[in-house]
């Protein structure tokens, strides 16, 4: 039913979202994760409290994460082009998404640490663990099976963020759904990259739980 | 006289919040001497909990001073304090394992956390998985442990940096009441071997009685009565500790009745005490007035008067709890 080149270049917009979403997960992570062990650890009763820091912390991910994407998307696109080079292609998209998703995974990150027992940090503070060593030895692997869950959600949220920037050219499957299937009326373009989508959420979801579960000592 | 390990002077704490100020402790003076079992009791709320993390200072005090070893850890700056902590252990009632690591890695933790190189920690968690008895359970994670088994591994993980304290919070209240004799006999045999100081904290006098020889007994924030355990059990000074001896009331004050029991024995076993037993099982006490029994060939024979206590539901239960047993008994009234 499509040519050959229309295939082609489906097969390239998919290369181009899984790039997106992965780089982008990564690199919201790299900012979200050390976001997130601060946000818990200096928490009132935390390892390490600092109300006044929690706050402004606190503050600035609500903010951030108030923002519609496609508002953020179109807003800092000086910021991108002076990043990067341009305001248009997959590379440019990575840097919106990791702005927008680096305060979500704070917040995935601070509510899998939450889970952990207290009475867990309790015993590690009783042995003269350090706040450093709490986080590092009790937090984070006690604390790991909940991250991959919320590392298969975040990462699903992303990508369909990067759908999203089709609108504004940002490549990817979003882009080529919003062209060929919105501007031009091919209802099957637009269907056939929704299912690429939900193929491609399904095999991160399903992933990420088996990697949780498999992990997870506290199952049997 | 053996020296004092943790003294505790005029140690007071505070709860503030926006909302509410609750007094958790007041003027608590206490001294724990090295080598001993010394129990903390008090009813749910009394503080005892707070005052046993005051000893280590997962809890700060608001007031006084708080010394163990001969160091005022209220005074100790937060690198010190930690280095303080790795010489006393802890177990908790809901033992507080970590999940994702298995026994031994558990056992490890402590030592990981003082530095100790992984091989030798490695040996000195296997000889302590040894002392509690679960050798063959080194790669079991807590989740396919039981209870019992759990805070066995909690204790060896407790001993493994060679504290000179063990502070026990309510260790026994999650087990049943075999697997907390068992625990108390473990703990029993590390303060005989390894000479530590065990600090219990609990609400059951039972646990007191079985492994303490000197008992605190904390209400209302205050330090009600302190004392060796036996002689708080004969004479309790303070109506909160009669009320833990005695949750029942007074055991003096149910003979007020003058029925009796005259118990008939034609040999049975005396392996099995029958009157203790009964006591035990029913939760009342007896005042024997008269017995003359032998003993033959481990065979009891003979008759004894009981005076049966003014609790009717006891009564009954002693009454069928002799039937089951065999033992021929007659009501009658005493003339004493």
């Amino acid at each position: 039913m499509f040519s050959p080149e229309m295939w082609s270049m489906l097969g390239i917009s998919i290369l181009e979202t899984l790039y997106m979403t992965l780089i982008s997960s990564l690199f919201a992570y790299v900012l979200g994760l050390p976001l997130g062990l601060l946000l818990v650890a200096t928490d009132k009763g935390g390892i390490w409290e600092k109300r006044t820091l929690n706050r402004v912390l606190g503050t600035i991910v609500n903010i951030l994460r108030s923002i519609p994407f496609i508002i953020l998307l179109v807003a800092i696109i000086p910021f991108t082009r002076a990043l990067v080079g341009t305001s248009i292609g997959s590379t440019a998209t990575i840097v919106p998404l990791v702005i927008a998703a680096a305060p979500f995974v704070a917040r995935m990150v601070e509510s899998s640490l939450k889970e952990v027992d207290a009475g867990v940090i309790e015993a590690a503070k009783a042995m003269g663990a350090s706040p450093l060593q709490i986080l590092i030895k009790v937090l984070l692997p006690e604390a790991k099976p909940s991250l991959i869950v919320g590392c298969a959600i975040a990462v699903t949220t992303i990508l369909g963020y990067s759908a999203m920037s089709g609108f504004v050219g940002g490549g990817g499957l979003g882009t080529v759904a919003i062209k060929y299937g919105y501007h031009r009326y091919q209802t099957d373009v637009m269907l056939i990259c929704i299912v690429f989508l939900v193929l491609i959420v399904q095999a991160f979801q399903a992933i990420g739980m088996r990697i949780a579960t498999r992990g997870d000592k506290r199952i049997r | 006289m053996a020296r004092d390990i943790i003294r505790l002077e005029g140690v007071g704490k505070v709860f503030d919040s926006a909302k509410a100020h609750v007094v958790a402790l007041e003027g608590i003076d206490l001294a724990i001497q090295e080598g001993e079992i010394f129990g903390i009791i008090g009813l749910s709320g009394a503080g005892k909990s707070t005052l046993v993390r005051c000893i280590n200072l997962l809890e700060r005090p608001t007031t006084g001073r708080v010394i163990v070893d001969d160091q005022d850890m209220t005074a100790l700056p937060p690198k010190a304090l930690r280095q303080a902590r790795r010489s006393i252990g802890m177990i908790f009632q809901q033992f507080n394992l970590l999940m994702q690591r298995t026994a031994l890695q558990n056992i490890c933790f402590p030592m990981e956390i003082a530095g100790t190189p992984s091989a030798e920690a490695k040996k000195r968690a296997e000889e302590l998985l040894g002392l509690v008895g679960l050798e063959d359970k080194a790669s079991a994670y807590p989740a396919q442990l039981s209870g019992g088994q759990k805070q066995r591994v909690a204790i060896a993980r407790a001993l493994a940096t060679n504290p000179k304290v063990l502070l026990c919070d309510e260790a026994t209240s999650a087990l049943d009441p075999t697997t907390t004799r068992s625990i108390l006999a473990l703990l029993k045999e590390i303060n005989q071997r390894l000479g530590i100081t065990i600090v219990v904290i609990t609400h059951e006098m039972a646990v007191i009685e079985e492994i303490c020889q000197r008992v605190a007994i904390i209400d209302q924030s205050h330090i009600a009565e302190i004392g060796r355990v036996e002689d708080i059990f004969l004479r309790p000074s303070s109506a909160i500790a009669r009320k833990l001896i005695f949750p029942d009331g007074k055991p003096e004050a149910s003979f007020s009745g003058n029925r009796c029991l005259r118990l008939v024995f034609e040999g049975q076993s005396i392996e099995e005490p029958i009157i203790s037993g009964m006591v035990l099982e029913c939760g009342a006490p007896v005042s024997i007035l008269f017995a003359d029994t032998k003993h033959i060939d481990g065979k009891i024979y003979g008759q004894m008067l009981v005076q049966l206590p003014d609790n009717q539901k006891a009564v009954f239960r002693m009454l069928s709890y002799l039937s089951m047993r065999g033992v021929h008994y007659k009501e009658e009234l005493s003339d004493v």
